[in-house]
């Protein structure tokens, strides 16, 4: 029943330590002496699970106040500024000390707020950020559990957190929570289906639905292979996790801070953590699927490839959010629908055709495979986005024959009139 | 078959977008906005009243206050009405000097309303920052003339209260140099930025003939191609003397406001060349013996108005003979642009709310006073 | 430069259409009366002679036995500007006078500030609210015989 778990490092090296006189541990990896006497074999299988989620978990925990911090700086840089330095060798503590003050903030729960459901949203939230990071294989032997379904796990995990953003913006009892709950559940299921779709052409490549899979079928990365996929993948991910320039549910310009305006205290933590995870964990989805996980060099140690894969994708994200504005909610849904789907519909198309041809392909056709999909990709995005540009610009009074106010560009430089007669 | 229902929101008066302490009653359909109604009075100071019982040269001081963002532009006005009250002639290196700030001004004015349309768009304060950097520079400027940064009360009745120091005009040289570019980047952003011109082209029209008759000024009617400025039309100062281009636009939309800004400000850049061109060594004010410094007018009443950055900025004096106003009002162009506010939501997105409302670039300490 | 209109080449043009309702002018400002002031201001705004189109300024001035109401008004077509003042609520009793917000639409928020701060009434004027304060604040506070906090607590200590 779990021979899978074994392929496991860490998992192997606890249970193994704890019971090892196991016929498993003996034969193939020659522990002799466990902790633990015969017959326990169960009791060593719980505790290394639970061992491994601990070190994961506070791994996760760790890695988000590392981003946090990390992000601040990034802000800092992006913006002519120091960033956090105050607190620790350059400020490295300071999201620690946020930490604490959070905890140790006053619990508000509002008077008409449902107190039930607003206690479980938190929770809500960041238990399937969590889920994401069991299946990702972050090195070779160094993941929770490699399911031959993974890919499938994170996307139907993923949905879930929009249930919690409504289920918090609902329990609030706030109307500006609402519509950013309203606004939440419109964006997620907009995205989800460019986000699975987009996955199709990987799947085709790959075979396989596990991540590990996936991973040790990419002899170049399928960002080379799949390029409208993770154009797709990387704008719906974006959508997913509420970041510019798809931030609609937050929008602190305009609801304040959205579903969150009532939580306080290690609440809003958790929310924020979850955020952050949430960050992480798209970063290291993409890292996975579309930049061939923990490949690389084998002058380094496989970990050493995908953190910085991840942290290269984290920059790429905190890059976009620090430049972009918002776009507004119809646009957001048009190109969920009208553009990214069409887009994901022409990759699924492409790739077909490719695999079909080439059901084995030696690693010359792989890159011929490459240019074709490069070659479809470009052109593709470039109509979808001359479609979606609007064209029904209005002047109000161009060609007006009766003209009642002294009107006139009769002031201006020429090359300034050029600009308004485009516009 | 359900059945839907408007739901009505009560945004501010502590919401971070409404640029200060500004209260709006809207009732949205979904995400359309279908009816607006704005709440005024949460930064009300009552600096008429106030400025009942200062002398003339006290009430500069609440003038600061007002429109914060540009203090030298309301010292200006007011010293105008002030001046047309007790027949002062004004020095002319003094003119020169207020002109030169009220013009720094309006770009910093500008700098910041661009900046904070970009922050309202959802910009996570990068562009706001940008021109806020640029804005210090200008501040710093002001610290050399006057030794306040916002609050400046920099004018006297008849020209400014002191001559700038020397190390000013170096100093104001490699400013000038560096605002075009900070706007090249600021319009780059503006106009070349596909999100940022597919959200405001097109959002909010207002027509010119509603503008005027709803008493808009200032770069909101200019950017629906009325070509109306004070300082073109009924030239303050020395505005006569100065050639400058009046930048307007013909789409009258959220875009066409800023792109605007952006430009007057260049426009204003050219202005302090010229100014610096024309400047002469002189007295800065008239000496105590033309104008005391405790003034008492003649009885009467004068009004005065200038092109401020948010529009026609003016004051309404009267006087009864005795050292302090008998009434002061002020024509604050950020209330009056504020009228047909209902005009330019209903009908637009959540999300343009408060892209419209940052751009008639009103400042609440203006509008509630 | 934008012409000032002379307040009594006004009052004459204005007394063409409106013989009644000019009660006296002078080098710069023409005074009607109160009861004409919508008319008036219609003939300002229509009539191609005069063309105001922009109400720059609407605010009042409590001269203790009557108050104020002044417009400035400016035609853009033209440049040119002129000063309208009307005499309303004779010895402080009922200060009521039209509201212009159909004529000009810049008098909306200008009409409901003289409202809050000085208590007259614009009749006709589609929200007829306070602007700055509150509904039940006590009083108008720019009228001249408004007590304020300061002064009532030295009135007290005086006894």
């Amino acid at each position: 029943m779990t021979d899978f778990l074994y392929e496991n490092v860490i998992f192997r090296l606890i249970y193994c330590n704890l019971s090892g006189s196991s016929d498993k541990c003996v034969n193939e990896y020659g522990y002799v002496q466990g902790i633990f006497p015969a017959g326990f074999e169960w009791l060593a299988f719980l505790l290394a699970g639970f061992l491994l989620a601990f070190i994961f978990i506070n791994g996760i925990l760790g890695a988000v106040i590392l981003s946090i911090w990390g992000e601040r700086r990034l802000y800092g840089r992006f913006q002519n500024r120091l960033g956090p330095n105050r607190w620790g060798p350059w400020g490295l503590f300071s999201s620690v000390a946020d930490a604490i003050k959070v905890m140790f903030k006053e619990d508000v729960v509002p008077s008409d707020a449902d107190r039930l459901l607003f206690n479980i949203a938190p929770i809500l939230m960041v238990f399937p950020v969590f889920m994401i990071f069991s299946v990702i294989p972050m090195g070779i032997g160094t993941f929770v559990v490699d399911l031959n379904v993974g890919l499938l796990f994170i996307l139907s995990v993923t949905s879930m957190s929009g249930l919690a953003v409504v289920i918090a913006a609902w329990a609030s009892g706030n109307r500006i929570a609402i519509f950013s709950g309203l606004r939440a559940v419109a964006v997620l299921i907009s995205y989800e289906i460019p986000m699975a779709l987009s996955l199709v052409g990987v799947l085709m490549f790959a075979g396989t639905l596990s991540l590990g899979g996936i991973v040790e079928q990419q002899k170049i990365p399928f960002i080379l292979l799949q390029p409208l996929g993770f154009f797709v993948f990387f704008l719906a991910s974006l959508a997913e996790i509420n970041r510019t320039p798809f931030d609609l549910t937050e929008a602190e310009s305009e609801l304040g801070a959205g579903y969150l305006n009532d939580y306080s205290s290690m609440k809003f933590g958790i929310f924020f953590l979850a955020e952050f995870a949430a960050t992480i964990g798209s970063s290291a989805i993409i890292t996975t699927v579309f930049l061939s996980g923990w490949k690389g060099p084998d002058i380094l140690p496989s970990q050493f490839w995908f953190l910085l894969k991840l942290v290269i994708v984290l920059i790429a994200i905190v890059w976009v959010r620090m430049s972009w504005p918002r776009l507004r909610i119809d646009q957001i849904l048009e190109l969920a629908w009208k553009g990214l789907f069409e887009l994901t519909l022409i990759n699924i198309v492409a790739t077909a055709i490719l695999v079909t041809i080439w059901p084995n392909p030696t690693m010359g056709e792989i890159w011929i495979m490459a240019g074709i999909n490069w070659l479809v990709a470009i052109p593709s995005v470039i109509v979808v986005g001359k479609v979606l540009r609007r064209k029904d610009n209005k002047t109000i009074q161009a060609g007006r024959d009766n003209e009642p106010y002294p009107v006139g560009t009769e002031t201006l430089a020429p090359s300034l009139v050029n600009k308004v007669g485009e516009k | 078959m359900s059945t839907t229902e408007p739901i009505t929101v009560n945004l501010g008066p502590q919401h971070p977008s409404t640029h200060g302490v500004f209260r709006m009653r809207v009732t949205f359909d979904g995400e359309e906005i279908i009816d607006v109604e704005p709440v005024f009075g949460y930064l009300h100071r009552g600096s008429e009243k106030l400025a009942e019982e200062r002398t003339y040269t006290q009430v500069l001081t609440l003038t600061d206050r007002m429109d914060y963002v540009s203090s030298m532009l309301n010292n200006q006005a007011y010293m105008l009405a002030v001046e047309k009250l007790c027949n002062v002639e004004p020095s002319p290196r003094g003119v020169w000097l207020r002109m030169i700030a009220a013009e720094l001004q309006r770009v910093a004015s500008h700098l910041v309303a661009t900046g904070f349309l970009i922050q309202d768009l959802g910009a996570l304060g990068t562009p706001l920052i940008y021109a806020m950097r640029q804005r210090e520079y200008i501040l710093d400027l002001f610290e050399m003339l006057c030794g306040a940064r916002i609050t400046n009360s920099y004018l006297r009745p008849g020209g400014v209260f002191m001559d700038a120091p020397d190390e000013f005009w170096p100093a104001l040289d490699k400013v000038l140099n560096d605002i075009p570019n900070a706007l090249d980047e600021l319009e780059e952003l503006l106009s070349g930025n596909e999100i940022i011109t597919s959200r405001t082209q097109g959002v909010s029209i207002l027509l010119p003939e509603t503008m005027v008759n709803a008493s808009i000024t200032g770069p909101m009617l200019r950017a629906g191609s009325v070509d109306w400025d004070l300082r073109h039309r009924n030239p303050y100062d020395f505005y006569d003397q100065i050639n400058f281009q009046r930048p307007l636009h013909s789409s009258s939309d959220n875009f066409a406001r800023f792109w605007v800004r952006i430009q007057e400000a260049r426009e204003s850049v050219k202005i302090i060349y010229q100014c610096l061109e024309r400047i002469e060594p002189g007295c800065v004010r008239p000496s105590f013996h033309d104008v005391p410094r405790l003034i008492r007018p003649e009885p009467g009443d004068a009004y005065a108005a200038i092109e401020g950055s948010k529009g026609e900025l003016g004051f309404y004096l009267v006087s009864d003979g005795s050292i302090a106003p008998y009434r002061c009002h002020v024509r604050a162009p950020s209330l009056i642009n504020l009228t047909l506010l209902r005009e330019m939501l209903v009908g637009t997105l959540f999300n343009d709310l408060f892209v419209s409302f940052g751009s008639i670039d009103l400042n609440m300490g203006e509008v509630d006073r | 430069m934008t012409d000032e209109w002379n307040g009594n080449s006004l009052a004459t043009a204005l007394a063409g259409e409106n013989p009644d309702a000019i009660e006296s002018c002078n080098r710069t400002d023409v005074w009607v009366k109160g009861e004409h002031i919508l008319q008036i201001c219609f003939t300002l705004r229509d009539n191609p002679e005069f063309g105001f189109d922009l109400l720059n300024s609407l605010t009042a001035v409590d001269y203790l036995d009557y108050f104020e109401v002044v417009y400035h008004i400016t035609s853009l077509k033209k440049n040119a500007s002129a000063v309208i003042k009307t005499k309303v609520g004779q010895g402080r009793n009922n200060p009521v006078l039209a509201s212009v917000v159909n004529v000009w639409r810049g008098a909306d928020y200008q009409e409901r500030e003289v409202w809050d701060l000085f208590g007259i009434t614009f009749e006709g004027h589609p929200n007829h609210k306070r602007l700055f304060l509150w509904e039940g604040y006590p009083g108008h506070p720019l009228r001249k015989d408004y007590i304020t906090y300061d002064q009532s607590i030295n009135s007290e200590e005086r006894g």
